[in-house]
């Protein structure tokens, strides 16, 4: 079955059938309908103020502070950020991870939706390509990470397959300047998900724009360019704003890959994201003075801002090209 | 649909049969990325299967089947307690946020009550923040919560409370968000009638929408099934003692056996194991993964 669900705005729901029937004891009623709201969403509330708002506060002060857990925190001011400033490992895990933000965002969307496309073609079979081409992105996990791995090694299967057709395969995660094209290329085996919003979004495009199209005389092109992508440009919104989320925060594969070696991130630092650095500061394998939660709180909220201002302006320039058919 | 026909329509007109070759090249096409696909799995299960001296070859069967792998990779370390370990956190955690996510998604949906909006509104801006952010506080916390010798210790951190109670506590945002875009196209008669009947709001929440939402439960359930059995970094940062492992923190120990490169044939033969239950979960309530798409609005219409 499919829900149809108006949008995302947090507006009152459903009709407002129950104001106008409760004239007498609107108080009392809408008293303990409050109480029961508050009530119901408690769960929520609790763990949100415990475990995300107390948090957030508390590395927002941390990151002001040298504190290792065993002993009390120590105001040192901006010296954490000053020193992020210097440390040319920031800048590496930095550069490390807008490189993937900058290749896998643009290539996985639009290989996605180009086999989205394919699926939406009514073409015999369909139904199991799309699971075959979905299964894999439910099997991500420390497993798929060693497959890729193993199918990546130097003589593996897919150098292997390249000599079959007269390509010298490179010899990925142990050539510095390999992993990352690497991790894009495993990366492409989860896109699945991707595919099926796409593909769901292709399916609800109404017929009748098509075919109006057809009539004036327009051909495939035109009608993927003026009909299609404006029709699915908020599923493909959503999926980049989602996915560059995402791609900032890449953690287990390159600690899978590279993280057990003594050298971390991989051949020279080649692999060293963001996650990973800020993970080795705060539980001791990087820099002299064991645990330092405050230096990894300043690099946390770093990279907060970051992700911010780019959602942010995400969000503004939608307007200029995101298509929302009930506004 | 209409649209292949009219297709069809006008390419009748100008070449029927090039109308038929460029659906052959597509489906081609798609039967190419389709293999590129499901390559990877067939090759998981030969390598699983081959003998130490065949694994350097590139042939895809093995000379020999050396089903011994799949006992030899079981054979050190305690798997049994680390597949029970991952289930009891898998399944305490699911039940957590299916339930808790329900109760708030159908205040968030279906209650009137000052603040709702706004809270909302946070809620949904939840979903922006990156886990790191909070994991450092997160650890700090675990780290004095007191657990009273729980599992052998004396704060949450190395006990699977970290791991699972969060879950009954809301979950994430994603999961709020789908109970809450379902709940609320639940018909509204339902509840209004039950309540003239003098029904309490949990019991009509508990007999009338929980039943109403089955596919949104399956779906979150599946979601925080799959998100908790396959969770590398929540283990990886609160389980110390090896005997509390999960699968997905056992599966490196064949790296740290061999001191570098693992034993791949044995290593990929536990890999399909512990990949086994999400597959097996997958094929059963295939479409509930694919509903999570329509709940949110995303498919259009």
């Amino acid at each position: 079955m499919s829900v149809t669900v108006p949008g995302t705005q947090s507006g009152s729901p459903g009709p407002a059938v129950a104001s106008a029937r409760r004239p007498r004891f609107a108080w009392k009623l809408s008293y303990r309908e409050a109480l029961t709201g508050w009530l119901f969403a408690s769960p929520w509330i609790i763990g949100f103020v415990l475990f995300t708002a107390w948090p957030m506060l508390f590395s927002l002060y941390a990151s002001f502070t040298r504190y290792n857990i065993v002993q009390d925190p120590q105001w040192i001011g901006l010296q954490n950020y000053q020193q992020i400033i210097d440390d040319p490992r920031f800048y590496k895990a930095l550069e490390n991870t807008f490189w993937m933000v900058l290749y896998k965002t643009p290539i996985v969307m639009s290989v996605a939706l180009g086999i989205a496309m394919l699926l939406n073609m009514n073409l015999p079979g369909d139904r199991i390509f799309r699971t075959l081409i979905y299964f894999p992105s439910v099997l991500a996990g420390v497993a798929s990470i060693y497959l890729w791995q193993w199918i990546l090694s130097p003589n593996g299967l897919l150098n292997s397959g390249l000599d079959v057709i007269g390509i010298n395969g490179p010899a990925w995660f142990t050539d510095p300047a390999w992993t990352k094209p690497g991790l894009i290329v495993m990366g492409m085996w989860f896109i699945g998900n991707n595919v099926l919003i796409y593909l769901a979004s292709l399916k609800g495009i109404p017929e009748t724009l098509y075919e109006a199209a057809e009539i004036d005389g327009a051909n495939a092109w035109r009608k993927t360019w003026h009909i299609t992508l404006p029709m699915i440009s908020p599923a493909i919104f959503f999926q980049i704003v989602t996915s560059i989320i995402g791609t900032f925060q890449i953690f287990t594969t390159a600690y899978i890959i590279s993280g057990t070696r003594s050298n971390i991130g991989g051949p020279r630092q080649s692999m060293l994201f963001y996650v990973l650095y800020l993970y080795n500061r705060a539980f001791g394998r990087v820099g002299p003075h064991g645990l330092q939660m405050g230096y990894a709180s300043a690099l946390a909220w770093i990279l907060f801002a970051i992700i911010l201002t780019i959602t942010l302006f995400q969000l503004a320039m939608s307007k200029r090209w995101v298509y929302y058919e009930t506004s | 649909m209409a649209t292949t026909q009219a297709l069809t329509r006008r390419w009748q007109l100008s070449g029927w049969q090039r109308f038929r070759f460029w659906r052959v090249v597509a489906w081609l096409t798609l039967f190419a990325i389709t293999a590129l696909f499901v390559i990877p799995v067939l090759w998981m299960v030969s390598t699983s299967l081959k003998s130490p001296s065949d694994l350097a070859n590139t042939n895809w069967i093995p000379q020999t089947l050396e089903w011994r792998n799949y006992r030899d990779a079981f054979s050190f370390g305690q798997w049994g307690r680390w597949t029970l370990n991952s289930l009891i956190i898998t399944s305490v955690s699911t039940a957590g946020a299916v339930l808790s996510t329900a109760l708030v998604g159908y205040s968030f949906g279906r209650l009137r009550w000052p603040g709702r909006d706004i809270l909302f509104g946070v809620v949904l801006a939840t979903m922006m923040i990156p886990e790191v952010v909070v994991m450092i506080p997160r650890f700090i916390i675990f780290s004095r919560m007191p657990a009273y010798g729980f599992q052998g210790s004396s704060v949450w951190v190395n006990t699977f409370l970290p791991l699972t109670v969060p879950s009954w506590l809301g979950a994430t945002g994603f999961e709020i968000f789908l109970m809450r875009q379902f709940m609320r196209n639940i018909p509204i008669e339902l509840s209004e009638a039950a309540k003239i009947d003098g029904a309490s709001e949990l019991r009509i929440w508990w007999s009338i929408a929980l039943p109403l939402s089955r596919p949104v439960l399956a779906t979150v359930a599946i979601f925080k099934f799959q998100g908790a059995w396959q969770d590398f970094m929540g283990p990886l940062l609160y389980l110390q003692d090896e005997s509390k492992y999960t699968l997905q923190l056992a599966l490196r120990q064949f790296e740290f056996a061999a001191g570098g490169a693992p034993a791949w044939n044995q290593l990929m033969a536990a890999s399909l194991v512990v990949m086994l239950p999400v597959l097996v979960i997958f094929l059963i309530f295939q479409r509930y993964f694919v509903q999570g798409i329509n709940i949110t609005g995303l498919a259009g219409r």
